[in-house]
């Protein structure tokens, strides 16, 4: 199946595919924790049932994502090991204490409360449950802190030293390590990435819900609260991404070479290519279009401002431009699509439509898995344009690989693409399944007896339970508040 | 104390609370089948819900923590086992998602519990046999493993899988004796003794065939005045041995867990006696193997501040979910 690559390559597509399937999972949860936080709190604070309603239509959902995140991120606790053998030797008194301290401060605290927080509203009253979901929605901020830490490091090393038996040691200060150049922006622009994901997901089901029930009162609820969040995150996201694109320019500009399709220079302004298909043996961009002067004004704030080009590097340390070129158009056309949304929101609202405009729905609904699109993007743009090294300048990905024939590579992929495919293939059915049942009063958390064979009959909700395609009812009988 | 021997002991200290905290839960998996499909299997399943993820969590500290303090013997250790690394990952992986998924889908309720079982014993199994493969040795050039593709697999490897196998089930066995009444303690119960009894022959199986391994481990062992020291370690197995049987004749509770807990750390004891200062054994030592004091204060720090949280919180969670679980979930 992979006879054509060799042992680095077949490393390099196991991380790839192990490190973004497992993504996707934190993606979401990270802005799903903070949202089911706003929601016990407004709870708290209100008193109004339609908050605790939501929390726990969300809360099984998010046990489903996080139980995913949880056996993804244990692989990839290993990945370095069994694939970057030679890597993990050279970098570990680097990286590895940033990793220790990820494990200590944040994983510990999430999976320390997340039982409590699941299970555990009966036990501990209203205010400890609450502290215990904050826990885990600061546990998953702490959690991308220190990941976040890492791999702007690999990205902008700075404070480490290089010992003699070749490995990287820490220099004077573990500061100057930890926020090393590109981690500020890199963690901002990944914040705002996983609130706007959970925006749109959250968005897409309130809308789903409207069309089949417009008064639905936690359908409005959950679509208002996301379109508030679309309106106000993505602006910020788009500022903040320019902001860690300039920032790339200054320490990896090969990189944003690649970003842009410059192959070549420009030394009067260069042209923002919006499309095209880069054309790495010829070295150019065929059928492009472009705007002339613009990336310069971008990058540089000046019309004329001159922007090197891949030709200025040398061809064994120039990433691969096509597959950051297509990656990084994707990640911005959604970041202005979701932009779009947000204003198109604004102005539902201002005409009082916001839950009666049925294209907007319908358009939320397509842009429901967007974020998920968008974030994955962007980490190819930064991961392959960071090529061809794993610490920047310093270490070659060529010479980080585990002594490993092909073959042994080629069957673990193998095995994790079945695997995954079938196993988080299957749980995302099961959270889609969730989605697909309207939230309603009185909603049921997540007892792990809920759907059990000992359960009450009484308040079960009959059929719906069984098949879980069927769509009950909502509770429209509710009338919608003006 | 050196600070390089302060990161070996807390290594140990994860790799063991590992063991205590995911060992009963990997043994619940094992011996799930054995419990009746309804009240018994999901008492079983219950009494671990809400703390399986942090128990896991030690597990990433132990390969966590490794790259951290001994990024060499984590650059060894993971290539010489390679296989085995995945076959644990991918069985924690369906053991994991079968938690939620069983009660998500009970149409497909028997597969995830099929998933369950299998997830667990894999992980069992391979982690048994990654710590046989580790002791049996692994060859070494130039700071990478230089073995060849299967050196892991052996008989003695495979007697280590097995043990750990049986003792992970009896851990998961006498927990759920503590934490379930009825069908569940009572299948419970039964499973006690012959996992008891497995444990302990694969044991001592495992402790009479260790020594000869290699020259070093019967030094460690027998030699003047090593074995004063080392031979507290099988007396003491043998009076804990003595307590757990009572235990289980006279239906107690809580006790059969902690004696076994009490078996594992002599395990883990043992362990250190064969091992110390090696971290991969002939091969590389500790200080080999550790990181520079710089990478080693910064963590400690880390450690000191944040371990007795971590254990505080983790012990109050545990007190949330105290006593018995019921049939239907903690309420």
């Amino acid at each position: 199946m992979f006879e054509q690559f060799d042992a680095v390559m077949l490393a390099r597509i196991q991380f790839a595919f192990t490190i973004s399937f497992h993504f996707i999972f934190p993606a979401f949860s990270i802005g799903l924790a903070s949202y089911l936080a706003v929601l016990e709190g407004l709870w708290l604070k209100t008193g109004k049932q339609i908050y605790m309603d939501l929390f726990k239509y969300w809360l099984k959902i998010f046990a489903v994502t996080f139980a995913m995140g949880v056996v993804s991120g244990i692989v990839m606790s290993y990945q370095f090991g069994t694939n970057w053998a030679v890597f993990s030797d050279k970098a570990g008194p680097v990286i590895g204490p940033l990793m220790a301290y990820e494990v200590l401060t944040a994983f510990f605290l999430e999976a320390g409360f997340l039982g409590v927080m699941l299970f555990g509203m009966n036990k501990v009253g209203k205010k400890l449950h609450f502290t215990a979901t904050l826990m885990v929605a600061i546990g998953t901020f702490i959690s991308a802190f220190w990941i976040l830490s890492v791999n702007s490091w690999m990205q902008t090393p700075t404070g480490h030293e290089i010992a003699a038996n070749g490995q990287f040691v820490p220099g004077d200060s573990w500061w100057d390590i930890v926020f090393n150049p590109s981690f500020p922006y890199r963690l901002f622009h990944t914040l705002m990435a996983t609130y706007l994901t959970t925006a749109f997901v959250v968005g897409g089901v309130g809308a789903w819900h409207l069309l089949k029930d417009r008064t639905n009162l936690h359908a409005r609820k959950m679509f208002s609260m996301a379109m508030w969040m679309a309106a106000l995150v993505a602006p910020v996201q788009i500022f903040a991404g320019d902001l860690h694109g300039l920032n790339t320019l200054e320490h990896q500009p090969a990189k944003v070479m690649a970003m842009e399709g410059h192959y070549d220079s420009h030394p009067d302004g260069a042209p923002l290519i919006l499309f095209g298909i880069p054309n790495s043996e010829e070295k150019r961009v065929d059928y492009k279009i472009e705007i002339p002067k613009l990336s310069s004004l971008i990058l540089k704030h000046d019309l004329n401002a001159p922007l090197d080009g891949l030709d200025t590097v040398p061809d064994a340390d120039e990433p691969p431009v096509g597959m950051v070129f297509w990656s990084f158009r994707i990640m911005v056309g959604i970041g202005f699509a979701m932009l779009g949304i947000g204003l198109w929101s604004l102005f539902a609202r201002v005409r009082k439509k916001l839950y009666d405009w049925r294209l907007l729905h319908k358009v939320a609904i397509i842009m429901a898995p967007s974020g998920f699109v968008a974030v994955i993007a962007g980490w190819i743009t930064t991961e392959v344009g960071r090529q061809p090294y794993t610490i920047y300048g310093l270490l070659r990905t060529a010479d980080s690989v585990s002594p490993l024939a092909a073959p042994a590579v080629a069957a673990s992929l193998i095995a994790f693409i079945i695997v995954y495919f079938f196993v988080f293939g299957i749980g995302t059915w099961y959270i889609m399944r969730l989605m697909s049942k309207a939230p309603q009063p009185g909603e049921k958390g997540v007892k792990a007896t809920e759907t059990g064979p000992v359960r009450t009959a009484g308040i079960a909700p009959g059929p719906a339970q069984k098949d879980g395609l069927a769509f009950e009812p909502s509770a429209s009988q509710q009338k919608p508040e003006e | 104390m050196d600070l390089t021997v302060i990161w070996a002991f807390i290594i140990a200290f994860a790799v063991f609370a590992y063991v205590v905290m995911d060992g009963f839960d990997l043994g619940i998996g094992i011996l799930f089948p054995a419990f009746k499909v309804g009240d018994a299997r999901d008492q079983a399943m219950n009494s671990i819900a809400p703390v399986w993820d942090g128990n896991e969590t030690w597990l990433v500290l132990g390969g966590g923590g490794l790259l951290a303090a001994f990024p060499l013997a984590y650059a060894i250790i993971l290539p010489a086992t390679y296989p085995l690394i995945i076959i644990m990952l991918l069985g924690l992986v369906f053991r994991g998602v079968a938690f939620e998924f069983r009660w998500r889908d009970p149409d497909h309720r028997a597969f995830w519990d099929f998933a369950f079982t299998g997830g667990s014993f894999a992980a069992a199994f391979s982690q048994g046999m990654i710590l046989g493969a580790l002791l049996q040795g692994v060859e070494v050039a130039d700071r990478a493993y230089a073995g060849s593709w299967f050196d892991w697999f052996t008989p003695y490897t495979l007697l280590t899988g097995v043990g750990t196998v049986a003792g992970y089930a009896l851990l998961g066995a006498t927990w759920v004796i503590w934490k379930t009444e009825d069908g569940a303690q009572d299948t419970a119960y039964r499973l006690a003794k012959p996992t008891a009894i497995a444990t302990l022959a694969l044991m001592a199986a495992v402790s009479l065939y260790t020594p000869f391994l290699a020259g070093q481990y019967w030094t460690r062992w027998f030699e003047m005045p090593n074995i004063l020291f080392a031979a507290q370690v099988p007396l003491l197995v043998v009076i804990l041995t003595y307590f757990l049987f009572r235990g289980l004749y006279r239906k107690q509770e809580a006790a059969p867990f902690l004696i076994s807990l009490g078996l594992f750390f002599l395990g883990m004891a043992g362990l250190g006696i064969s091992m110390f200062p090696y971290i991969v054994p002939d091969q590389i030592t500790i200080w080999d193997a550790a990181v520079p004091e710089s990478s080693q204060i910064f963590m400690l720090v880390g450690v000191v501040l944040t371990v007795p949280l971590i254990l505080i919180y983790t012990g109050w969670a545990y007190w949330v979910f105290r006593g018995k679980v019921g049939s239907d979930g903690y309420h």
